[in-house]
């Protein structure tokens, strides 16, 4: 059966977490995955179940050491699937994580699906029937949460040269099987170095280029620029410190952008953010107050997308209303705080001053209500296609195999081309090729390609 | 109502390409077939090319061979013209093509129907289905009278509510000058059938002594015909020519002026038409900047004169055809002896077939052929055997015939029509088959001849010879990997003599083979001591070696495949109450009802995460372990 067969692989941490790392790798390959990739100081002849190993990760390329690494086997059906897991842990940041999977999905395993050790565990027995719906919103969840960022405009200009990509690889299929569909016809002859020029010199190196944006990972540059707002002591500062905290953030302070404030990256339910921190202003007290809203308008034109913190401890004041007043109303989202202490700030009143601005209730000395506003924030990100000039290229892993794997299938295409290889055997490399795509992109209709023959060449009787 | 005194299996309903596979497959399974058609003399008529086989259709013809099928057989007795396509392209993609005499074929098919002793033929317009709590019991006649079988085949090509069109002539008839049924379609819409309407045509005959064939290039058929069925020892019918020809800008202008008075742009046609088989108001339309368009000259058979005229199908009214078609260089004088016309009819929405071809609603009732939605008459007769056979082992109590898309074009078909549906008449091509480098027609016995063994189609004698090519191909294979051949001025000088590059080491021969410059036959030569082998395997052993890494990786893809095949969803299984399904993709799969976890994955619009979702289901209720 098909989840029985393939090994799966997956970066188990959040994605830009901090801290540790782990990679969990499920399937009756693990254990075999592990012994390609994983050496340790003394040779181990049999892994126990629950026993840590300490070892290095090697790229069995290179044969060289990635990081050093603990690493975990837990046999079946002793596991969170019941099959063979592995687990790397690794104190590493993305980066290197990733290339860790990358070495482990060369070894043999495949990319997991959202939500897909969760469903292995429920299809091995591991997890009870009466959860199978609870297990449904995950998968659903996940996976929509991964369509609609692929389909943001944060991605969009990835999305636009994969589209791009996968049309001309569609456009020269589609003259390939018109000449096979269709030999009687004249206008369906095709010239082979036409076509292998057009592979070259059009679809690889674009296809390329996209790779190379990879390694430059300009994402970590851009991200949604966000602005926490709100008067003093309002818990900015904590706000900020949780989010660094909470999603074991890789913590780059950017300084120089502007001499007042800090950038920090971190992501945000896998989208890239920029918190822009006031934290330099704040120190100096006074001079805050003789700027007042002045101040917060040049950071609020700077962001994407503001969170007005409030505190529901207190009354609201004139500065809460005034900056209210100087938001985008687009693009906040109301952050109630210190919900921990007691309410003096009724729902009526926060309803009638804020009226449909999205809240969200948090407490940032406990932690409560973070889930929420990261979702929230999610959400907004999403739902308002909030502009990030200039569009950055953002492949991610994920992407990255479709688009090399799709650069070899081309690469041989054309080499199959000009070696006189039958067209059919092109147009399975150039159809692998597409196949890779699709995986960024998501869509696989079959019709595409007789579509485009049917609308470009006059066929028949 | 009274019934004829005997009581059939199965009943076939139209003797077209379908229904003559359908009602042989039955009939030599041993079930009991009445056959009925509007006419006897109409039986396997050719009404539109009179041709067989062409890119992927060849498989599908060599396909029915495979399992014991009729179509190759008559092919091979009638053919006038052999062509393999695709002969510079590549293995998967080439096809057989034949032109035939569309009388003899007509006889020969007749022949082989009368001589099945299982099966009567009788001429009956068959009017209305006798239905018993959804299920089949029987037929009723034109005249009322009626025929009773637990199973019935519909195989009615363009004849339910046909509607020939020649200008805004509109001419109530199945084909043109054939009575159409207006009965049948209703009885199908108050049996709860969805019906939709399709358009096609067909293009002039011409007279061959009125043409003159200096202004056309003569194309020749192959020297070395292949024939088209395995069991065809001999071709005996004397070969002829087809001739190329081109429209030109006149012939489009008459098109063009007159294009409102075509039923096709004066409104009369509201049937969905093929975009692979336009007919020349379209392409005039839509392909305006060409000034040209080839034409074909097919004869129709050796005893008449009439010339098929592909590429002048058209809708327009008599007195815009004739100078429209006297407009083409050579066809001056030409006299047209039959009109060009479109033709509207109506289908049934295959979306409510099982994959038997077996109806959602109506059990016992089964569809085949342009009633499906498709076109071309190896389409049809391809649905015609593997409904036959259905149908036939339904009666029998045997579990259902069904293959995947990684083992037939029948089934790529088949699996499309009930899984997407269609939107225009479904015409087989090879890029619809994923797994195309399997599915060729060298190797369509080694696919399924065991298949119509097993079905008892075809026999033990010759199912034991094919397994033993089948065992002389592997053993070559092996072979040819494990001798190696040591470079020498004559092995070099051989290979630079063939455009190929010397070689430097000792190399195994199957290295050699894969060069693509290079074939089997040379191959033969430079390994000296080798005996000559039977043709086939030599094609055969070549394509499993040449592209051995594709094919290869073709069938890893099949193991991930068939693995949702695998897991089945019981028919009863019900989508209502299935958590995190959207009520849109609710709706499909309960009206579609797929048989496996693959064919739901296959339906538009369904989502990985639904395919989970199922899977899910599927183990909550216990149908997956």
């Amino acid at each position: 059966m098909d989840y029985k067969e393939e090994t799966i692989a997956a970066i188990a941490t959040p994605i830009g977490a901090g801290g540790i790392g782990i990679i969990r790798v499920s399937g009756h390959n693990a254990e075999t995955i592990a012994r390609k990739i994983f050496r340790s100081k003394r040779p181990i002849k049999s892994f126990d179940s629950f026993r840590l190993y300490l070892g290095h990760i090697i790229d069995p390329k290179s044969n060289l050491p990635v990081d050093e690494v603990l690493l975990s086997i837990m046999h079946a059906p002793f596991s969170y699937t019941r099959e063979d897991v592995v687990e790397v842990n690794s104190h590493s940041g993305y980066t290197i994580l990733s290339s860790m999977l990358q070495i482990i999905l060369r070894a043999g395993a495949r990319l997991a699906k959202p939500g897909e050790f969760t469903l292995r565990a429920f299809l091995n027995g591991r997890i009870d029937l009466t959860q199978a719906e609870a297990i449904i919103d995950l998968i659903n969840a996940k996976g929509d949460m991964s369509v609609r960022l692929a389909a943001s405009q944060l991605v969009g200009g990835l999305r636009t040269r994969t589209e791009d990509i996968r049309h001309a690889i569609i456009e020269i299929l589609a003259r390939i099987e018109a000449s096979m569909d269709f030999p009687d016809e004249e206008s369906t002859m095709i010239t082979r170095s036409h076509i292998a020029d057009h592979i070259n010199k059009e679809i690889l190196t674009s296809v390329e280029e996209v790779i190379a944006a990879y390694a430059q990972r300009k994402i970590w540059h851009e991200g949604v620029a966000v602005v926490i707002a709100g008067r003093v002591n309002v818990g900015k500062s904590s706000i900020l410190n949780r989010f660094l905290q909470e999603e074991r953030a890789i913590v780059t302070p950017i300084p120089g952008t502007t001499r007042d404030i800090l950038e920090y990256m971190v992501t945000i339910e896998g989208i890239p953010v920029k918190l822009l921190d006031t934290a330099g202003i704040r120190k100096v007290k006074g001079k805050i107050e003789k700027k007042g809203v002045d101040l917060t308008k040049t950071q609020l034109t700077a962001a994407d997308l503001t969170l007005l913190v409030i505190d529901r401890s207190r009354s609201l004041s004139q500065y809460d209303l005034n900056l209210l007043r100087e938001v985008n109303k687009n693009n906040t989202i109301v952050v109630i705080n210190k919900i921990d202490l007691p309410a003096k700030l009724s729902e009526e009143k926060i309803g009638s001053t804020f009226e449909h601005l999205p809240k969200v209730k948090i407490s940032a000395l406990t932690g409560e209500g973070f889930k929420e506003l990261n979702r929230a924030i999610f959400d907004k990100v999403m739902d308002k296609k909030i502009d990030v000039p200039p569009t950055p290229i953002v492949p991610n892993l994920r992407h990255k195999i479709a688009l090399s794997e799709a650069a070899a299938f081309l690469e041989k295409a054309s080499v199959n081309l000009v070696n006189g290889f039958p067209l059919e055997i092109v147009a399975a490399d150039l159809s692998w090729a597409k196949d890779a795509i699709d995986e960024i992109t998501g869509n696989k209709t079959s019709e595409e390609i007789l579509n485009n023959i049917f609308s470009r060449f006059c066929l028949g009787k | 109502m009274s019934y004829y005194p005997k009581k059939y299996d199965i009943i076939v309903v139209g003797a077209g390409h379908a229904g003559c596979e359908a009602a042989l497959a039955a009939a030599r399974m041993g079930c009991s077939v009445l056959m009925m058609t509007i006419d006897l003399d109409g039986i396997a008529r050719m009404p539109c090319s009179p041709s067989i086989g062409g890119v992927a259709k060849g498989q599908l013809v060599k396909e029915i061979d495979a399992l014991g099928g009729e179509m190759a057989k008559v092919t091979d007795k009638t053919a006038i013209q052999y062509r393999l396509l695709n002969t510079k392209k590549g293995p998967a993609v080439q096809s057989s093509r034949t032109q035939n005499d569309k009388i003899r074929y007509h006889i020969a098919m007749k022949e082989a129907l009368e001589k099945e002793p299982n099966l009567d033929i009788k001429q009956a317009m068959v009017e209305k289905l006798v239905v018993e709590n959804n299920h089949l019991v029987g037929i009723e006649d034109q005249t009322g009278f009626g025929y009773q079988a637990p199973a019935v085949i519909l195989s009615t090509g363009t004849f339910l509510s046909g509607l020939v069109h020649i200008g805004f002539t509109s001419i109530r008839a199945g084909r043109a000058g054939e009575f159409a049924s207006y009965g049948l379609p209703e009885s199908l819409r108050s049996l709860g059938f969805n019906l939709g309407r399709m358009k096609t045509g067909t293009p002039p005959r011409l007279k061959k002594s009125t043409i003159d064939f200096t202004r056309f290039a003569k194309q020749e058929g192959d020297e070395n015909p292949r024939p088209f069925s395995l069991f065809t020892k001999e071709i005996k019918m004397p070969q002829i020519p087809c001739y190329i020809g081109y429209t030109n800008k006149k012939s489009h202008q008459i098109v063009r002026d007159n294009l409102e008075r075509s039923a096709l742009y004066g409104g009369k046609i509201t049937g969905v038409p093929a975009r692979y088989c336009p007919s020349m108001e379209d392409k005039i339309v839509r392909f305006s900047e060409r000034d040209k368009h080839q034409i074909i000259l097919e004869p129709e058979g050796i005893d008449t004169e009439e010339i098929y005229a592909s590429g002048l199908g058209n809708s327009l009214p008599m007195d815009v055809q004739i100078p429209f078609v006297r407009s083409v260089e050579g066809l001056e004088e030409v006299e047209m002896m039959r009109p060009a016309y479109a033709i509207e009819y109506d289908y049934v929405d295959p979306l409510q077939l099982f994959p038997t071809l077996e109806t959602k609603p109506i059990k016992g009732l089964y569809m085949a052929g342009q009633i499906n939605g498709t076109s071309g008459y190896e389409e049809a007769a391809a649905q015609g055997i593997w409904a036959g056979i259905n149908a036939a082992l339904k009666i029998q109590k045997r579990p259902p015939f069904l293959l995947d898309r990684s083992e037939a074009y029948m089934a790529v078909m088949v699996d499309d029509l009930v899984t997407r549906g269609t939107e225009e008449p479904y015409r087989m091509f090879t890029s619809r088959a994923e797994y195309r480098l399997l599915l060729r027609e060298d190797n369509a016995e080694q696919r399924l001849m065991e298949k119509g063994n097993e079905l008892g189609l075809i026999d033990d004698e010759t199912a034991k010879e094919m397994k033993k090519r089948q065992k002389k191909i592997s053993a070559e294979c092996h072979r040819i990997k494990n001798t190696v051949i040591t470079p020498s001025k004559e092995v070099n000088d051989y290979l630079i003599k063939a455009g190929s590059a010397p070689i430097k080491n000792a190399t195994p021969l199957d290295q050699i083979l894969k060069r693509p410059e290079l074939s089997y036959q040379d191959i033969s030569t430079l390994d000296g001591h080798h005996k000559k082998k039977d043709e086939r395997i030599a094609r055969h052993v070549e394509i499993e070696v040449k592209y051995e890494g594709y094919i290869q990786r073709q069938l890893r893809e099949v193991e991930k495949f068939k693995s949702l095949e695998k897991i089945k969803i019981p028919p009863e299984f019900d989508y209502t109450g299935v958590h995190g399904l959207s009520n849109e993709l609710r709706e499909k799969l309960s009206t579609i009802k797929p048989i496996s976890l693959g064919q739901a994955s296959r339906i538009p619009g369904i989502t990985p995460a639904a395919i989970s979702i199922i899977m899910i289901y599927l183990k909550k209720t216990g149908s997956l372990l």
